[in-house]
């Protein structure tokens, strides 16, 4: 890559003294390789979601473009960057000044960590630059074969599914292995229920026809019930299920396969936003103010971490909310206010002058770190003292005046929206319902409802896409404004009729 | 420094390219992004770039944000589908997804230029030259330190050391004397540069509504974009008349609402006496540009329209361009007096403005001559 500068000698030795301190408290991380960008390269690599190179692909370069201007226009500047690999790379920013490196160095030493120790990290694939490498290069191929545009119009089809994926199937099971012949002939071997053995008179009375027609029925009846579902379950992975039944061609396949392991590469990170700034924020400043800091930097340093947890009306920052009940965590945990006792106690006197010193506090937050996500994590520990103290509201949007307005402050509430908004990386979710609709190998997808209707005219514009790579027409069960829509795409025409929704 | 995202970004911005070629008819007939113009670019609102997925519809999904404040307490102007405190987020309607890009000027009258097929601007006359730029062009053995070249001022030390015998490859010191100092030196180009003046002039009178006079505008800004993407140096007058004809600026110009009789030629008394006083033809291109509704007082003022015209405007210019905007009042005789008498002038042209649908086509009858 192009201007990248050898690591100067006196951000060596900051790399050295943080990553001292970050061992002594107990993080553990990959070896740490920075290298030092100017701004333009690093707007480059943060286009291309922190890896130097990528396909090509003209989204990275409008990503790049609104990065540039905002920076031009002094709006945001990107302080650091770092990316889940084994050796970690990570970015500093050229001209920042020395205690901007070392907080950046401390963060992302945090950052590295909970990469290597976070439970939902765990199976990403620590090569991935050479795997994003791999990629650009298959990519590049099919365009000297098929031409830059199908080739493009493809990936942006692709792209446009990229969030039809299934994150957590990484680490549980969700569908038993297809079973052998040999099994599924045992199963499917069906009781001998023949004829009496009778005389030809008798037949009729000993094997009455009504008889023998109502067993006909109900056999017809278990064949229909054992003929299999297409998918058996509804399937989470739309894009494996494209990727296994649509009708592509190899390149095609093979696009389809790089947008999605990339999906579920960055899937992690979307998960544990939360949590992962929360926890390198935790430790910058753990690490800054109480050994790194020289007295000069100070101000510099309650600066930029001011910016770093400034809150906006409106704007959920993923860095306060984490480190804020990271610290609370510990706290609770250093003084007991946990277990039955305590979730029973109902003064608030009690509660609120609780001290058993048990000091776990650091050791239950490296716990939380290896075992949680954004999910979990809120679910366990976003307590109703935490949400008072801490001045969440939850808003909303008022069509009688127009404007956003706070709506509630009330625990339930708030905790629930928090969850809600979390739930599935904040993405809706979509099934594949129907590999076979209506028996007409179209293809079924079912949106579950879950409080929020789908933003309309993107659904239509995906559907055609959805209906692009399976190639028959592809229709949508949602609801909108609590009626159930069925939305058809056929050769790219969108029909909408309603339907049940169940 | 060329990078690898240039070749991604340059793949974008040839997308959007292609976006507002398809556009553009509706982009010049909407003027909207006339709204947004900044010092040398507009924004422009592209629709459906970014690509589309399945996603909650924002507004009933509210969110959960942190701080002061009691519940009703606003939180900022919903804009449709806009979640608060969100920046140049995509997303004006939904389904839209509409994305403000900034274009150049220049760029969007290369479009334009493409779109409509025009014809480059072949300048008249000598050039003018009215610059003088500095230019890097040589070494030399003297000059301020700051302009020193580092490589050439050790290249020389070097070699005078290795004819001297004092260099030593083992050991390579090279020190540059004063001897071996070089510096870069340049030279003053002339740069030359053809001038040019667009003089607009439009009918204020009162049969002239605020319609009318926006497709004046929305027309004298796509003129003045393709104009300035032809000529360096170029200027813009503006002449607004009823009965009485006088020079304004350019917000006046398009806000002006008078009432009163048309006496066209009084504006083009004014044009001539412009040309006259400050635009030697010699030396300048000149573009004068006239809209009016086409209801002239009288048919005697007609008459001396033409002589002006005939006499003091056309010789000097090198296009005369008449558009005529249709209004519920006026006649729209002028511009058969005019096509009466200059049909086959080739320094005149005239159009008819029926609406703003009709303004590209317009667009192309004037610069579609490439004068």
């Amino acid at each position: 890559m192009p201007a990248i500068k050898a690591l100067p000698a006196y951000l060596r030795d900051i790399q050295e003294e943080v990553e001292g301190y970050a061992k002594n408290f107990g993080l553990d991380f990959f070896p740490i390789v920075y290298e030092v960008l100017d701004y333009k390269t690093m707007n480059e690599v943060a286009a291309y979601g922190g890896f130097p190179t990528r396909y090509p692909h003209w989204r990275f370069g409008m990503d790049y473009e609104q990065l540039s201007k905002s920076y031009e226009w002094g709006l945001s500047k990107i302080y650091e960057m770092v990316i889940n690999t084994n050796p970690a790379y990570a970015y500093l920013l050229e001209g920042n000044s020395t205690t901007d490196q070392k907080i950046v160095m401390a963060h992302v030493c945090a950052h590295v960590d909970f990469f290597k120790h976070n439970y939902y990290f765990s199976k990403t694939n620590r090569k991935m630059i050479d795997g994003m490498a791999n990629h650009a290069s298959r990519v590049r191929r099919h365009m000297a074969r098929w031409g830059q545009d199908v080739v493009e119009d493809f990936v942006d089809t692709c792209l446009s599914l990229e969030n039809l994926i299934d994150p957590m199937s990484a680490y549980i099971v969700r569908s038993r292995p297809p079973k052998t012949p040999e099994e599924r002939d045992d199963d499917e071997a069906e009781p001998q229920v023949g004829r009496l053995r009778a005389k030809g008179y008798m037949d009729s009375f000993i094997n009455p026809p009504s008889y023998l027609e109502a067993q006909k029925k109900k056999k017809e009846e278990e064949a229909k019930k054992a003929k299999r579902r297409f998918p058996e379950q509804p399937q989470r992975d739309v894009m494996q299920f494209l990727i296994e039944h649509a009708p592509l061609d190899h390149w095609q396949r093979d696009v389809l396969e790089i947008v999605r392991d990339e999906a579920y590469y960055f899937a992690p990170q979307a998960m544990t936003k939360i949590m992962n700034e929360g926890w390198a924020t935790y430790w910058h400043s753990k690490i800054l103010t109480e050994k790194a800091l020289t007295a000069a930097e100070v101000i510099d340093y309650a600066d930029a971490c001011s910016g770093v947890l400034a809150t906006s009306p409106g704007r959920l920052n993923p860095y306060k909310l984490g480190v804020e009940l990271l610290r609370n965590i510990e706290d609770r945990w250093n003084k007991g206010q946990y277990g039955k006792e305590w979730d029973e106690c109902d003064s608030m006197e009690q509660k609120r002058n609780w001290d058993r010193r048990t000091g776990l506090g650091r050791q239950k937050i490296f716990e939380v770190r290896k075992l949680y996500n954004d999910i979990t994590f809120l679910d366990e520990f976003f307590t109703l003292e935490f949400c008072i103290e801490q001045k969440f509201y939850t808003f909303g949007f008022q069509e009688r005046s127009g404007n956003w307005e706070i709506m509630s402050r009330e625990f339930k509430k708030v905790k629930d929206q928090l969850l809600k908004m979390l739930t599935n990386r904040g993405q809706p979710t979509i099934l594949v319902e129907d590999g076979n609709f209506e028996n007409r190998s179209e293809l079924l997808l079912r949106h579950v409802h879950e409080g929020t209707d789908l933003d309309a005219g993107q659904a239509r514009d995906t559907l055609r896409n959805a209906a692009k790579v399976w190639t028959r027409p592809v229709s949508l069960l949602t609801k909108v404004e609590g009626k159930g829509k069925l939305l058809r795409c056929e050769d790219g025409n969108i029909s909408e009729r309603s339907a049940e929704y169940a | 420094m060329s990078q690898k995202i240039d070749l991604d970004h340059g793949r974008f911005r040839q997308i959007i390219r292609g976006k507002i070629k398809q556009n553009l008819r509706k982009y010049i007939s909407q003027g909207e992004m006339i709204a947004k113009k900044g010092k040398d670019t507009v924004a422009i609102p592209i629709p459906s770039v970014d690509i589309p997925h399945f996603k909650h519809g924002d507004k009933q999904q509210g969110g959960v944000g942190q701080g002061e404040g009691e519940p009703g307490d606003s939180l900022g102007q919903g804009k449709d589908g806009d979640q608060p405190g969100q920046g140049h987020q995509a997303g004006d309607r939904p389904g839209d997804h509409l994305l403000d890009i900034e274009v150049s000027l220049q760029e969007l009258a290369e479009i334009m230029g493409e779109e409509l097929a025009l014809p480059r601007i072949q300048p008249k006359g000598t050039e003018k030259i009215v610059a003088w730029k500095d230019k890097y062009s040589g070494i030399r053995t003297t000059g301020p330190e700051s302009l020193r070249h580092f490589r050439r001022t050790f290249r020389q030390a070097i070699r005078r050391q290795v004819a001297m015998g004092t260099y030593d490859a083992k050991n390579p010191i090279i020190i540059p004397i004063r001897e071996d100092k070089r510096y870069r030196s340049w030279r003053s180009e002339p740069l030359p540069q053809s001038n040019a003046v667009i003089i607009y002039m439009m009918d204020v009178s009162g049969s002239m509504g605020d319609e009318q006079k926006e497709i004046v505008r929305i027309e004298s800004f796509w003129i003045d974009t393709w104009l300035r993407s032809q000529y360096h140096g170029i200027e813009s007058r503006y002449i607004i008349h009823d009965a009485m004809a006088k020079e304004v600026d350019r917000d006046t110009f398009f806000k002006t609402r008078e009432s009163g009789g048309t006496m066209i030629s009084s504006a083009y008394k004014l044009c001539a006496k412009m040309i006259d006083d400050e635009y030697p033809s010699d030396l300048w291109n000149i573009y004068p540009f006239h809209f009016s509704d086409g209801d002239n007082w009288s048919v005697d003022d007609t008459h001396t329209c033409v002589e002006l015209l005939k006499k003091d405007v056309l010789p000097y210019v090198n296009l005369f361009s008449y558009g005529q905007v249709e209004s519920p009042y006026g006649s729209g005789q002028f511009i058969k007096d005019l096509t009466e008498h200059f049909d086959e002038d080739e320094r005149v042209v005239t159009s008819e403005i029926k609406g703003k649908d009709a303004i590209m086509d317009s667009i192309k009858e004037f610069l579609g001559k490439g004068k």
